[in-house]
């Protein structure tokens, strides 16, 4: 109610007047000084990242589809929730061979296609808009094309990591795209495959998220 | 949870009776403090950051008001309903509103300290509303039918062969084995189905971003996501003191928060959400509401001293480090909020009446205050608290509850004793002639000796002893 | 802390629970300085810091107390303190304490001159202590306040090092609380039993025949605690520890 509204604001700038508070000033030198150099990013970002179970793939941009339909036949993923209408989804969809692995395009709305996003379809795959070196983080920008549960649902998750957008840290690649400007639904970093030490501090992989992720690094 | 008062005394002697429980915490403390040292083996890099997050911090305290309407315009312009309650009773009655008003059946919540705070879950159920929390620990406590037990880690009381034992009790089908690979995979297949299912998936905030107007939540297994994305409504509940100025104030809390709390660089998971799904998006909720809550925090900001309780980022490193929690544990101080912040901020929320005992359950040794990221002095509240127990100055609900004649006259006579030199005098050397003979019976005395020797009073004191040398007194 | 050029004569502050039950460790502290040339003067008027009713909520009372120590300390001259809870309360919590107070100037003049001892003997008079005493084994308890109010942390294990025939091997948990915290110990004695339980097991995984801590609450507390388990290890004062050692006693 617009009481508790006016009432809560009132008693804060009223009380805060009374005695205001002076902070320091935020220095961002700290972290600003955390740098690697460019061939050390992406050798830091798989290190942590694998140390967490995260998978990952090498390909090129002219072979990245077909590394990953031979990954996706040699470990028995039948179906592959994509993004039909980015390049990367019609890169995939061009010419590929579905014996051991189905393609499933994204293109409608989740209520369509819940009981099969959350029974039956085994992988997703979506874009990445860098990775940050000091965690080992993957910046995923779910957009209408992308939608947010690719990366969510399936109980495996592929990633695509082009190498031209590597950061030092979520500071850094936050300020050179400008995310302040303009934030879209939803933005995620993420770090692994799902997990938890809730049991007795032993940690399980797979809890409610994707159990596997799996980044396919694509060099130039 | 029953009506009774929170005998924290009491609660504390079960816990330590339990030598199950003290087992379970002495190793899960000494875990975490070790992965939290390891993170922040570089001194300069923590202070350095550690300055940064407190700074953060205090900005967005310094202009609250204005955060807080400037994070209302841009959730508002970004579609994300606002709502404000200034008790728990408003917070909860705003939940129902939108539930009753979707017909919604079954909520799945992601782990909110804030809601147990409005005791919500308890709520929903007695609405015939079915509430099930997804995040494992949480899960679990919710399946054993008690509180979380830790702020981070809910189910951090109960060790695997508990848990296994709970799952067969509780979930259909499952088979008992002490295995946690397993009994994460049960949990995962029974809550899938719930988060394909919900018609509302509620979560807490553990930064909202005023400048963009973007709630950011960060996790590990990804129920969190789920609960934000799956269900057609989403209900995020914060205390008002979450807010940050701009998006740029998130690093150094990211930085800070799952280093000091689990030892982790960063969460598997961190969500940032800006809004409801937008035309032609395919997925996300098509509702999202933000409730902000009060509930006692206002008056916390009120008192220039008392308003650093405000800092914390519920990062949970101070109970992983204190002394007295590793001891009895979560369960024994009976409050969404145990350990040290527990005991700063619960009494200032509900009041010295009934809380009066929490600072007072402290031997003010510092450790918390070494290792919390944003520098609340957490000490110093506590002391101050324990003054506004027995002389309050009207900063702190129920002020003075604990004021007891008998106390006061205690350190008068303390005090005229040792205010006056031949008083002082006086009174050591019959303590130095008589103290020894002191029954172990005596109060204080009973208590102390129940573990340890009577202490023994010197024969002569230290003035004595310095006299006789010829030691200068000026 | 930053050192200050080595003075001729400091005053001493032995604190209340040094007076009634370490009396020899209070007066080892002493003629340690005085091995180190310097003139020490003990106000016989001192009495206690006040930190008891302070930590109890009763700051008026902590502030008369204090209030009477105040001009025992005439001049410019360090204070040496043989307790960190004490020294803490003196240097960190009397400004707090005399905050608006008519001689707020003076307390603040008298605070910024306390000393730990331990801090004193290795910051400003550099000692060399030579050991004559037979071989030992020690642990050392680090008390809350001397680590984390006036940041003495590795100064008492410097003094111990330096002592040819004392291994000294540390406590697998060094820096927790061993559950005295003044009056906590008598209202939440169980809790306190506890911690102090966890320390003397602590210090029993070591195999030390001394437990040194330079902290008479925490002394008390500890041996108090040791002896009613009959345990092997006994407690001491750092400063009576050290001066047995000089002396090959």
């Amino acid at each position: 109610m617009s009481d508790a509204r006016n009432s809560i604001l009132t008693k804060l700038r009223t009380t805060r007047d009374a005695h205001p508070l002076i902070p320091p000033a935020s220095d961002f030198a700290p972290i600003e000084a955390k740098q690697w150099a460019k061939e050390e990013r992406l050798p830091r970002i798989r290190r942590l990242m694998e140390a967490v179970h995260t998978e990952f793939l090498d390909a090129t941009d002219a072979d990245w589809p077909e590394v990953l339909r031979e990954f996706l036949a040699s470990e028995g993923v039948g179906s592959l929730i994509y993004a039909p209408a980015t390049d990367a989804g019609k890169r995939l969809a061009e010419g590929w061979d579905a014996a051991s692995t189905a393609l499933i395009p994204y293109d409608r709305p989740l209520e369509d296609l819940k009981p099969r996003l959350f029974d039956t379809i085994e992988a997703g795959l979506t874009t990445s808009r860098g990775a940050i070196a000091e965690t080992g983080s993957l910046i995923l920008w779910p957009t209408a094309a992308e939608p947010r549960t690719l990366s969510l649902v399936p109980h495996i998750h592929i990633a695509l990591l082009r190498t031209d957008a590597l950061y030092d840290t979520f500071l850094q690649a936050m300020r050179e795209q400008g995310w302040a400007q303009a934030m879209p639904t939803n933005v995620l970093l993420v770090s692994g495959p799902s997990k938890t030490a809730d049991i007795e501090q032993t940690l399980a992989y797979g809890v409610h998220g994707p159990k596997r992720l799996v980044v396919l690094v694509v060099h130039p | 949870m029953d009506g009774n008062a929170p005998d924290f005394v009491a609660a504390s002697r079960a816990a330590l009776a339990d030598p199950q429980l003290r087992g379970n915490f002495r190793r899960a403390m000494d875990g975490l403090m070790g992965k939290r040292a390891a993170q922040f083996a570089d001194a300069g890099e923590w202070t350095g950051v550690r300055a940064l997050a407190a700074s953060v911090r205090l900005r967005a305290l310094s202009k609250l008001p204005e955060l807080l309407e400037k994070l209302e315009e841009n959730c508002t312009r970004n579609g994300i309903t606002v709502h404000w309650a200034a008790t728990t009773e408003e917070a909860n009655g705003i939940a129902l509103d939108i539930l009753h008003r979707v017909d919604a059946r079954l909520v799945v919540k992601g782990k909110s300290m804030v809601t147990e705070e409005m005791h919500l879950n308890a709520v929903l159920e007695k609405n015939g509303i079915e509430v099930l929390e997804s995040d494992l620990g949480e899960y679990i406590v919710q399946l054993d039918g008690t509180m979380p037990s830790h702020i981070i880690m809910p189910a951090i009381h109960l060790n695997t062969k508990q848990i296994a034992h709970l799952f067969k009790r509780k979930i259909k089908d499952a088979e008992s084995r002490e295995d946690a690979a397993y009994l994460t995979d049960l949990a995962r297949r029974v809550l899938r189905a719930k988060f394909q299912a919900a018609d509302v998936g509620m979560s807490g905030v553990n930064a909202a971003v005023a400048e963009t107007g973007t709630l950011c939540l960060i996790e590990n297994e990804g129920n969190g996501r789920m609960c934000t994305t799956v269900p057609p409504v989403h209900i995020a509940f914060m205390g008002l003191e979450k807010v940050v100025e701009n998006l740029e104030d998130v690093p150094p809390v990211i930085s800070l928060l799952p280093r000091s709390a689990t030892g982790q660089p960063i969460t598997t998971y961190v969500n940032m959400i800006s809004g409801p799904r937008k035309d032609g998006e395919k997925d996300g909720p098509r509702e999202v509401h933000l409730v902000i809550l009060d509930n006692g925090r206002s008056s916390i900001y009120a008192d220039p001293e008392l308003r650093d309780t405000l800092r914390c980022i519920r990062c949970g490193a101070c109970m992983n480090h204190c002394p007295v929690y590793t001891k009895v544990g979560g369960h024994a101080y009976e409050a969404p909020y145990p350990g040290p912040i527990g005991k700063i901020l619960v009494p200032q929320i509900e009041g010295l009446e009934k809380r009066g005992a929490m600072p007072h359950a402290c031997t003010m040794c510092n450790a918390c205050v070494e290792i919390c990221p944003v520098k609340i002095p957490i000490v110093e509240i506590m002391g101050r608290l324990r003054v506004e127990a027995v002389k309050p100055r009207g900063a702190v609900k129920d002020g003075g509850a604990k004021a007891s004649r008998a106390e006061a006259m205690v350190w008068s006579g303390w005090a005229a004793m040792n205010a006056s030199p031949t008083a002082y005098r006086v009174a050591t050397l019959a303590m130095s002639k008589l103290g020894n003979a002191a029954p172990s019976s005596l109060p204080m005395l009973k208590e102390w000796t129940s573990v340890r020797t009577k202490p023994r009073f010197a024969g002569r004191t230290l003035h004595d002893l310095a006299r006789a040398k010829g030691i200068p007194d000026v | 802390m930053s050192a200050i050029p080595k003075p001729d004569r400091v005053y001493y502050f032995g604190t209340c629970l040094v007076d009634l039950f370490f009396p020899d460790a209070g007066m080892a502290g002493i003629e340690l300085l005085q091995s180190q040339g310097l003139t020490v003067v003990f106000p016989q008027g001192q009495s206690c810091c006040g930190q008891p009713a302070y930590n109890s909520g009763y700051r008026a009372d902590a502030l008369k107390v204090a209030r009477a120590q105040l001009d025992l300390f005439p001049g410019d001259d360090p204070i040496v303190v043989p307790s960190g809870s004490c020294a803490g309360m003196m240097k960190k919590h009397w400004p707090d304490l005399f905050h608006g107070e008519p001689d707020e100037a003076k307390a603040v003049q008298v605070a910024a001159r306390v000393w730990e001892l331990t801090q004193f003997l290795v910051h400003v008079l550099d000692v060399r202590l030579t050991d004559k005493g037979e071989p030992v084994r020690v642990t050392w308890h680090a008390s809350c306040h001397a680590q984390r109010e006036m940041g003495v942390v590795e100064e008492p294990k410097a003094l111990l090092r330096q002592l040819a025939n004392v291994e000294l091997v540390e406590l697998k948990r060094e820096k927790e609380c061993c559950g005295f915290g003044g009056t906590f110990a008598v209202r939440h004695p169980e809790i306190s039993a506890a911690m102090v339980g966890d320390k003397v097991a602590d210090i029993e995984g070591t195999g030390a025949a001394r437990v040194v801590s330079g902290d008479c609450g925490c002394l008390l507390n500890i041996t108090g605690a040791l002896e009613a388990g009959a345990k092997a290890a006994r407690g001491q004062h750092i400063a009576q520890f050290l001066k047995e050692r000089i002396h090959g006693r």
